[in-house]
């Protein structure tokens, strides 16, 4: 009765929660084309979202340890990169955090930059950049505020710039007339995830 | 686990002071290279006046948009106070880059032409006269004969003339190691100064062989500290 073993239960599959796609045809994975890959939404990562919790990264949109980037990624949200990232990024609004396996060769341009990771490259940070503990940044900066952990590495030349004041909001206009727009017609609408060009 | 601050130091410093791929100097297995001079770890900084400094300041004081080169790595405090002058800074990790390229205490020979040409590469890589200001802290006293006359060469070209140097030389020549220290500007003429560790010199000099160093500049003003640190401002 003592010895008497329960029998453990079969481990369950992984099964990861996907939204079924809306078109006939499953998404591609990410492959080297020449066609632009829009991704609207959707984080390019090979680990479950919640196992970085060593930085608060809140919603961003994420690249995995075992991901190579090679080309522009343009973000309309905050990104975290743990993986590889040869190119340029711009994330001008939002917060580019480089995760502890991160290594970037990139020209990099964000609103707020973190780096925890390997970056060589120059980084324009429009309010701030830290470089953590542990840190590598080989490349010039450009930001409004700079904060350096004891331990970082960095190499390169750093340029303070004023950050420039927000323009006043304007008075709404009182008729509902729509603006004449000067921007050209083919302009391709803007995708609300990271867009990854190669 | 927890480990105490000199070894953390000494595991941390064999993974940042590893160069790129294939790199001369490259630090083989099991070899540890120095621990980078801004390693966390050990704070114990005391506060020192430094004369030299505040000639230094008084020099670049009511110019702005300056270039300065800190020799010493970036910390917070020295990128916060120069930047906040208006000046543009660059920072160099001198010692691990001297420690990338020969290995700690000169494993590899300071003298061989390849190899200070390559560190100078790693180093000094800048266009001619392009620092209005170099911080050369205390690093210029690691360096032996050879690649000392190849360094101070190469600042004298990179800093525009008139252009000014601030380094500190060990004034006791009795000395086997001398400490080595990160220093972090406070004040225009006051330092928070925290030993690092200590650290054999190549050579020490007296106040004539500081002058025939730096023998091509226009002028080097000494200021000897109570604490043996020869404070010495070179204009180029």
């Amino acid at each position: 009765m003592w010895n008497k073993r329960r029998e453990e239960e079969p481990p369950k599959p992984y099964t990861p929660q996907t939204v079924a796609p809306s078109g006939p045809a499953a998404p591609a994975p990410v492959a080297p084309s020449s066609v632009e890959v829009k991704k609207e939404a959707t984080p390019v990562s090979s680990t479950p979202v919640g196992k970085f919790d060593s930085e608060n990264r809140g919603n961003a949109a994420s690249i995995g340890k075992a991901v190579k980037v090679v080309g522009q990624i343009f973000s309309k949200e905050d990104l975290y990169v743990d993986g590889t990232v040869e190119g340029t990024v711009e994330a001008l609004e939002h917060r580019l955090i480089v995760g502890p396996h991160g290594t970037m060769q990139a020209a990099i341009k964000a609103r707020e930059v973190t780096a925890l990771g390997n970056i060589q490259g120059n980084v324009d940070a429009a309010e701030r950049i830290e470089i953590r503990k542990d840190a590598k940044l080989v490349g010039d900066i450009r930001t409004a505020r700079i904060i350096i952990e004891d331990g970082a590495y960095f190499k390169g030349s750093i340029d303070i710039i004023k950050p420039e004041p927000k323009p006043a909001p304007k008075p709404q206009a009182p008729a509902a007339a729509p603006a004449q727009s000067s921007a050209p017609a083919n302009t391709a609408p803007v995708a609300a995830g990271p867009e990854v060009k190669r | 686990m927890l480990l105490p601050g000199p070894l953390r130091n000494i595991i941390r410093g064999s993974r940042a002071g590893q160069p790129a791929n294939g790199q001369p100097g490259s630090a083989g297995p099991g070899q540890q290279l120095f621990p980078s001079r801004n390693a966390a770890g050990q704070e114990s900084g005391t506060s020192r006046p430094s004369r030299g400094l505040e000639e230094f300041f008084n020099y670049i004081r009511g110019q702005s948009g300056l270039t300065i080169l800190d020799l010493g790595g970036a910390t917070q405090q020295n990128v916060t106070f120069i930047t906040n002058l208006g000046h543009r800074l660059y920072s160099e990790d001198f010692l691990q880059l001297l420690n990338e390229a020969f290995g700690v205490d000169g494993i590899v020979d300071q003298s061989n032409p390849g190899r200070i040409d390559y560190f100078l590469r790693q180093a000094l890589d800048y266009p001619e006269h392009h620092f209005d200001g170099v911080l050369v802290w205390d690093v210029l006293e690691y360096l032996a004969p050879a690649l000392l006359v190849a360094v101070v060469e190469r600042l004298h070209k990179i800093v525009r003339p008139k252009g000014c140097l601030l380094a500190f030389f060990h004034s006791d020549d009795k000395l086997e190691a001398v400490p080595f220290y990160t220093f972090r500007i406070q004040e225009v003429n006051s330092l928070q100064v925290a030993q690092q560790g200590l650290r054999k010199p190549a050579q020490l000099f007296n106040n004539r062989g500081l002058e025939k160093l730096f023998g091509q500049c226009e002028s080097v003003k000494f200021f000897l500290s109570r604490d043996r640190l020869r404070e010495v401002i070179i204009k180029a």
